[in-house]
């Protein structure tokens, strides 16, 4: 079917995300705007104005009433998703370049940058207090070893905060404590994006490296490895079929001196267990940077650093589709 | 050696054991004369004569380049003569040179040097002489070389499953690797650094051959062990006879004989030349050529292959242009009748090639050994320009007799190509003509009919420019590619052509009399971009394509004997363009190569980083045009198929495998099928293990978290479910606009 192109900010894409039930689209982009969509028709139904730098993440609470955002103005905003209100503003040292809700919203976690003199970190919001009293507690900050995190996400039942980090990394931390719990070096190069499966019992990795990698929560087991011929800026799971879907491509600084040819910037689907590269979406001209997967599994979207969104809405044949040797298991 | 033991020390020094110092250090005695050569045959003289001939000598050694001799370094023997009572020579000398390397130089270049009409030096090493008057007078019969039994040469081709070879060079890497269809090639081989530059095929696949500083290496038989390897630094190009016997090559290095190789090949004569003819079978140097034989040594410029080769590797020969045509006949490398063939304005020459029947027809000549049946001539034929008031000229040339076969001539000519049609039927020379006002070029085909009486020639008139041109191979078809755009021939354009196929129409006789047979068109294919033309060895399929252009990368698979339905069939017997079918139009981005497999079934196209740096690598087609394999390679660079030597079956033979085809196919169709399910099954029995071990960790994973929440007082996992979506569907109704109209009744 014909992707939905969305074409509501002037500058590149940085996270876009579903809310639980899927029917709406939140997407950051470094025009300093979060913009949400309809995600059935692709109609926008409101703005969130207030950041005044590039907005590098954004989530929304399981409920869809919070949504925060992290912007490079070294803020993280709570704004209340029905009236696009700025509720609360957290103010950092340094930029926010990923923010997560944790399971029960209760909390939730802001990756900052190492700039300036900063170590980067993670700092742990509490929502709840926030919202009730305005609290305006020193938040609880997390400094990650050895190389700063670039992406973050929580664990089921608030057990710790899995933290991709720069150097390839991946580690486990106690967010009451701030100790580190176990970690792993799978990744070569810089991990990109860290997105965790529905019950969050595992979790997919995107690399520079070219590869993105399946783990396991709770032991950081490295799980499945998808190895492709790009660097990869995101990961995404997918419900109903059995499938990963991993985008990227060159490095933004050098498409304008390579054809759109070479840039392989394409939505690649691979199956989850098997490891094999089943299909490939194409349309973005310039690097994709963020996948999300709607809850249910129809569809998907891709945001790309040319300023687009674009939301597929599966064929029929994508819900049919299986291996031959598996008809008879039934898809 | 003894071992040192401290309470067993030699009373005296005497009673120290040196002997396995001395062994160690023991000065070797004869090398010290490997500087020393001694020349004999020299002029019997007198004292007084002494120094002269001491001069004469020190003036030869200097002349041809030895070197030095030392200072004093000459000694020359004298005894009393009991005749006149002087002091006289004994007719020979000894001479020290600076470095061994100076004496050996000296033995090979000096050797045999005419001093004067009566005194022929004879050099020899001064250690020689010593070794050779040890030997035992009695003859002692060699002990017999063993026989080394050598690998089967072509081994590949007992493949049960005839499959074909192909060579791929990667980086340092140079693989050996079977096609196999639809499955990844499997590798028989593979080497680092196995060659310094490229590597090439002989003609008939029996050797790879690989590029080194030092020489050329062949390698083949099932193992690809060297097989044998020729000297000839800084080798660029080779080039192998059609039946492999022999190789040329040629190093932009002229041969150099002072480097002091041990076991080098070169002798004087081939000092300065660059280009070798050698036996591939013994690996001896046959004979050397000078890269240039224009007289004013200008170096001209390297056309490759350099020396073009009758079909059954008998004779060989070169073009200097605007002089002579040399041939040259093996073994003896002796130019035929003992001198060049003088053509004036000489530009270019071929040999014609002859049909698998006429070859099978020498060698069974051959076998009977009757020498009273005149051997088949090879013909040439070659072209000279427009010169003075002479017209331009296509000659066709019988050799060795060197017979002037047929002539024809040319005007308004502005270039020639030959074109033999690989059985030697037909030469097609392509004419470029310049209009009367030299501004603009058409082009004239010229068809020789060399198998007809008196070879009739044919004429065909083209408007435009012709760009390429090929026969069919063993077939009497031919394909050119025309344009007329402007833009040909600038940088970085992608001109627009037209592709046009001929046949040749055997019409039947009318009215009793034989009319001669035409070339006709079949059809003509305009708004192409198309500029190469790739026939498969076998005929019938052709690939147009579009080759290192910047913006296209069409591959156009045709056949031209397409019989799809009954009423195709009728209509090709009317008109030949209804047989001409296009089976499938592809792309490869950034094609550079495209390289048919010798038995005609696959194809590859290939990009190659020696000509782009962006998506190398080659993609595998059947000859429908069907993708089997595509693979991007990082520093991809070379791949070659092995080409594979004539089929050893009879006419008949053949004839009887075509008839019996249903049946053969049969067996072969079974094995792929077993093959694919086997290969299937071991695939899908991989994917169930995956499978399985996925769910069962799922399970294990599952169950430990709904245990978590249960003990966290949460309920299990909230599972989504459908009953749970409400869908709200709101139909909005929206006037745009309303009018009302009164219709009258």
């Amino acid at each position: 079917m014909r992707p939905i192109l969305l074409q509501g900010h002037t500058r590149s894409l940085t996270q876009i995300k579903y809310n639980r039930e899927g029917d709406l689209l939140f997407s950051a982009a470094k025009d300093h705007v979060v913009n949400v969509w309809f995600s059935h028709n692709g109609e926008r139904l409101g703005t969130y104005n207030g950041h005044v730098g590039a907005v590098w993440t954004v989530d929304v609470n399981s409920a869809s009433k919070l949504l925060l955002s992290g912007s490079a103005d070294n803020t993280a905003k709570l704004w209340d998703v029905r009236t696009g209100k700025c509720l609360h503003t957290w103010e950092f040292h340094t930029a926010v370049k990923r923010v997560a809700f944790s399971e029960d919203d209760t909390m939730a976690l802001a990756v900052t940058e190492q700039q300036m003199g900063y170590q980067g970190a993670v700092a742990i919001l509490k929502i709840d207090s926030v919202l009730e009293a305005g609290e305006q507690d020193e938040p609880f900050v997390i400094s990650p070893e050895p190389t700063k995190a670039m992406v973050a996400a929580w664990g089921y039942l608030n057990k710790y905060i899995i933290i991709g980090h720069k150097d390839g990394m991946i580690s486990q931390y106690d967010w009451k404590t701030g100790e580190k719990l176990t970690s792993k070096h799978p990744h070569s190069d810089v991990i990109t994006d860290l997105q965790m499966s529905p019950d969050r019992t595992y979790f997919a990795t995107s690399s520079k490296d070219k590869s993105a990698q399946l783990f396991e929560s709770n032991t950081l087991n490295p799980l499945k490895k998808y190895v492709t011929d790009c660097p990869l800026n995101s990961a995404s799971i997918t419900p109903i079929q059995d499938f990963i879907i991993v985008g990227g491509g060159q490095d933004a600084m050098q498409v304008t001196t390579t054809s759109m040819r070479q840039g392989k910037f394409e939505c690649r689907f691979w199956h989850k267990i098997l490891e094999e590269e089943v299909g490939r979406v194409k349309g973005h001209f310039g690097p994709i940077n963020t996948i999300a997967v709607h809850p249910d599994g129809k569809s998907f979207s891709s945001g790309g650093e040319d300023g687009y969104i674009r939301v597929h809405h599966f064929d029929e044949d994508y819900f049919k589709f299986t291996y031959p040797e598996f008809q008879h298991i039934g898809a | 050696m003894i071992a040192f033991d401290i309470n067993n020390l030699p009373a005296s020094e005497d009673e120290l054991d040196y002997s396995d110092i001395e062994a160690k250090y023991q000065v070797p005695f004869e090398e010290g004369f490997d500087n020393i050569i001694v020349v004999d045959k020299v002029p019997i003289v007198e004292e007084s004569k002494k120094d002269k001939l001491f001069r004469t000598m020190r003036k030869i050694f200097r002349t041809a380049g030895v070197g030095e001799i030392k200072e004093g370094g000459i000694s020359m023997p004298m005894e009393l003569n009991a005749e006149t009572g002087k002091q006289t020579s004994k007719g020979f000398l000894f001479i020290e040179m600076e470095t061994a390397e100076q004496a050996n130089l000296a033995v090979k270049q000096l050797n045999n040097h005419p001093m004067d009409r009566s005194h022929i030096l004879a050099i020899n090493r001064f250690t020689d002489i010593e070794k050779y008057s040890q030997l035992k007078e009695e003859y002692v019969e060699p002990e017999e070389e063993k026989f080394a039994e050598r690998e089967h040469l072509r081994s590949w081709l007992t493949d049960p499953q005839a499959r074909d070879q192909f060579v791929l060079h990667r980086g340092d890497e140079v693989i050996i690797n079977w096609n196999r269809r639809t499955e990844p090639p499997e590798e028989i081989h593979k080497r680092q650094y196995w060659t310094e530059t490229y590597v090439q095929w002989s003609p008939l696949g029996t050797y790879l051959a690989t590029f080194h500083r030092q020489g050329i290496a062949l390698w083949g038989g099932p193992s690809w062990n060297k097989i044998i390897r020729f000297v000839h630094p800084g080798v660029k190009l080779i080039d192998f006879s059609p039946n492999e016997r022999y190789l040329v090559t040629w190093s932009n290095e002229p041969i150099t004989l002072n480097n002091g190789i041990p076991g080098s090949p070169f002798g004087m004569e081939d000092e300065g030349n660059q280009l070798i003819i050698w036996d591939v079978h013994f690996g001896a140097l046959l004979r050397s050529f000078p890269s240039s034989t224009s007289p004013d040594d200008t170096s001209n410029k390297i056309t490759w292959p350099m020396f073009k080769w009758s079909h059954n590797d008998k004779y060989f020969g070169r073009v200097t242009v605007g002089q002579q045509i040399s041939i040259y006949e093996t073994p003896g490398m002796g130019l035929v009748g003992r001198k060049s063939i003088k053509v004036e304005g000489v530009v270019d020459f071929e040999w014609a090639p002859v049909s698998e029947r006429d070859k099978e027809k020498e060698k069974d000549k051959s076998k009977d050994k009757h020498g009273d049946k005149k051997a088949r001539e090879e013909i040439i034929s070659f072209w000279t320009p427009e010169i003075g008031n002479q017209p331009a000229r296509v000659t066709l040339m019988s050799i060795p007799s060197k017979e002037i076969i047929r002539t024809k001539n040319l005007f308004s000519v502005a270039n020639c190509k030959l074109h033999w049609q690989s059985n030697g039927d037909f030469l097609c020379v392509k004419v470029d003509r310049h209009t009367k006002t030299k501004k603009s070029k058409f082009a004239n085909l010229e068809i020789f009919r060399v198998r007809e009486k008196d070879i009739p020639v044919e004429v065909i008139e083209v408007k435009d420019t012709v760009i390429a041109f090929a026969w069919e191979p063993k077939g009497e078809r031919f394909v050119i590619i025309t344009t007329n755009d402007p833009t040909y021939g600038q940088p970085n354009t992608t001109p627009k052509t037209s592709v046009v196929f001929y046949y040749l129409d055997k019409a039947k006789p009318v009215n009793g009399t034989q009319s001669i047979a035409n070339f006709k068109l079949i059809k003509t294919l305009d708004k192409k971009t198309t500029n190469s033309i790739f026939w498969s060895p076998r005929g019938r399929h052709v690939i147009l394509a579009t080759l290192r252009s910047q913006s296209n990368f069409d591959l156009e698979f045709w056949d031209l004997d397409f019989e799809g339905t009954a009423e195709q069939k009728e209509a090709a017997r009317q008109d030949p363009g209804a047989s001409l079918q296009l089976m499938s139009v592809q792309e490869h981005y950034n094609v550079t190569d495209i390289e048919w497999d010798p038995t005609g079934r696959y194809v590859i196209t290939s990009s190659s980083m020696w000509r782009h740096s962006a998506e190398i690598g080659y993609t595998i087609w059947d000859f429908k045009g069907t993708q089997m394999q595509r693979y991007l390679l990082d520093k991809f660079k070379q791949l070659l198929w092995r080409p594979r030597p004539r089929s050893l079956l009879t006419n008949e033979q053949k004839k009887k495998v075509r008839r019996n085809l249903r049946e053969y196919s049969k067996v072969f169709e079974e094995e792929d099928a077993l093959a694919q399910t086997s290969v299937s099954k071991e695939q899908i029995a991989h994917r169930r293990r995956l499978m399985d071990e996925w769910n069962a960790w799922r399970k294990r994973v599952e169950s430990e978290l709904a245990e978590e929440r249960e003990l966290a007082g949460l309920p299990p996992v909230d599972t989504r479910e459908d009953e749970g979506v409400e869908v709200i569907e709101e139909w909005v109704e929206e006037v745009v606009e309303e009018t009302e109209e009164i219709v009258d009744e």
